[in-house]
Order: structure tokens, then sequence, then C-alpha cells
């Protein structure tokens, strides 16, 4: 799951650095992702897991991070 | 009794061939989960032109929910609306939660400013904020 999710964030996140670069739990607003960036972040993980993120989970703290990110999908698919 | 009045302003940048590139790659569902269907109607013209207008938008959204200031889930960004007007000037519509939030916040105006030149769009929200305080704060009535 971490690999699909750092090669969506490479395509999708716009980040000025390698995502290889980035740990886990760093922080992906403060390493220059957009919230516009965000969104596209979203429907590409909707489209690789064939999940939506409900509203609820809209928020900045599920997308913050790798592991962040894990643990909102790991609720959705229920893995 | 009486009336404090605060300002709260927030402004965002959006670069506009993301938004182009987020239009092609996902289609009507970026549309349908970011923007409304009044604000779609209203981004016409050239591909260029509409992504130019779709990122102005957005970044209002953004600079609306820097004023609202939500601590717990973010707004849909449905739910925070640039509405045009015939005579071509913008305003603010809020519901939902981002409605609840501007209540919380004693928002009791919005102004909103658009703009886009090349590859970047921007917007700048202001927001007044009127709260009622008086002698008797957080007691009874006499």
């Amino acid at each position: 799951m971490d690999e699909t999710i750092r090669t969506i964030l490479a395509e999708h996140g716009h980040l000025p650095v390698e995502v290889a670069k980035i740990g886990d739990e760093d922080d992906l607003y403060q390493a220059g992702m957009t919230s516009h960036a965000s969104v596209n972040v979203m429907l590409a993980l909707e489209d690789e897991f064939d999940v939506e993120f409900p509203e609820v989970m809209l928020r900045k703290s599920t997308f913050e991070s790798v592991a962040a990110i894990r643990v909102a999908l790991g609720e959705l698919t229920g893995s | 009794m009486s009336t404090e009045t605060a300002i709260r302003v927030g402004t965002d940048v959006v670069a506009v061939h993301q938004v182009a590139e987020s239009v092609e790659r996902f289609g009507p569902r970026y549309l349908q989960r970011v923007y409304t269907e009044h604000e779609v109607m209203s981004c016409r013209g050239t591909p260029a032109v509409k992504a130019a207008s779709l990122a102005a938008r957005f970044a209002a959204k953004e600079a609306t929910i820097k004023v609202l200031r939500p601590a717990g889930h973010q707004p849909d960004w449905r739910s925070v609306e640039v509405r045009r007007h015939s005579e071509g000037w913008c305003t603010m519509a809020l519901s939902g939660h981002a409605a609840a939030l501007a209540d919380q916040a004693g928002i009791a105006d919005l102004a909103v400013s658009l703009t886009h030149d090349g590859d970047m769009a921007a917007a700048v929200v202001v927001a007044l904020c009127r709260s009622e305080t008086g002698p008797h704060e957080g007691g009874e009535d006499a």
C-alpha cells in the first residue's frame, strides 16, 4: 500500500522534493503539497483503491503524511 | 450591551495549469467534488480560460476556509461557493458546515476579489466578524 501511496504522491502531489526522500511521518504540506494538489491525491487514491473519501475525512490531517493516508485508507477499505 | 467588530483576511494562489491537468485527468468527478453547478456554469470559454476561472474559484474557496479557521474537519469544497452576478462581480455563499463555522465566528459579511494572470490565479477574502459583549457577559441578565 505504501508504495502505491508514494507513486500517487509523486504523480499528483506536485511536491518540490523527491517522494523517496519523504519519511512516513513527514508533513506533506510542509514539504510543499498544496490544498489543490491534495484534492488530486484524494481522487487518485479513490481511483486506485476503489473507495470514496466522505466529507468527514476531508481534513488536512487525513492527507498530511504517508502514514496518515495509510490509516485513512485502512479505515475505508477495512484492512 | 455593545458590539465588537473584527476583520479576518484570507488569501490563496493556485497554478492554472494544475487545474487544467485536474480537469483533463479526472474530468467531471473533479468538477463535481470541488465546484457547484453554478460555479462550473460560470466558467465558460476556451479550456484555458475555463481553467483560469476555476483556479480563481478554488483560490477563493481556500481563502474562505482560511477565514473560517476550522479546527476539525474542513468544509466540503462545494459548501463554499463563488456566486457570480450578472454584472460580473462575485460574492461568497456558504452552506452546511461552512455556514455553521461562519455563524460560530460571528461572521456577518464576506467580500471576495478574484484575479488571474498567466499561470497564476488568486483570491482575497475579507470577513467582518461581529460579537456582542455586555457588562454581564457569562452571567444572567438583570
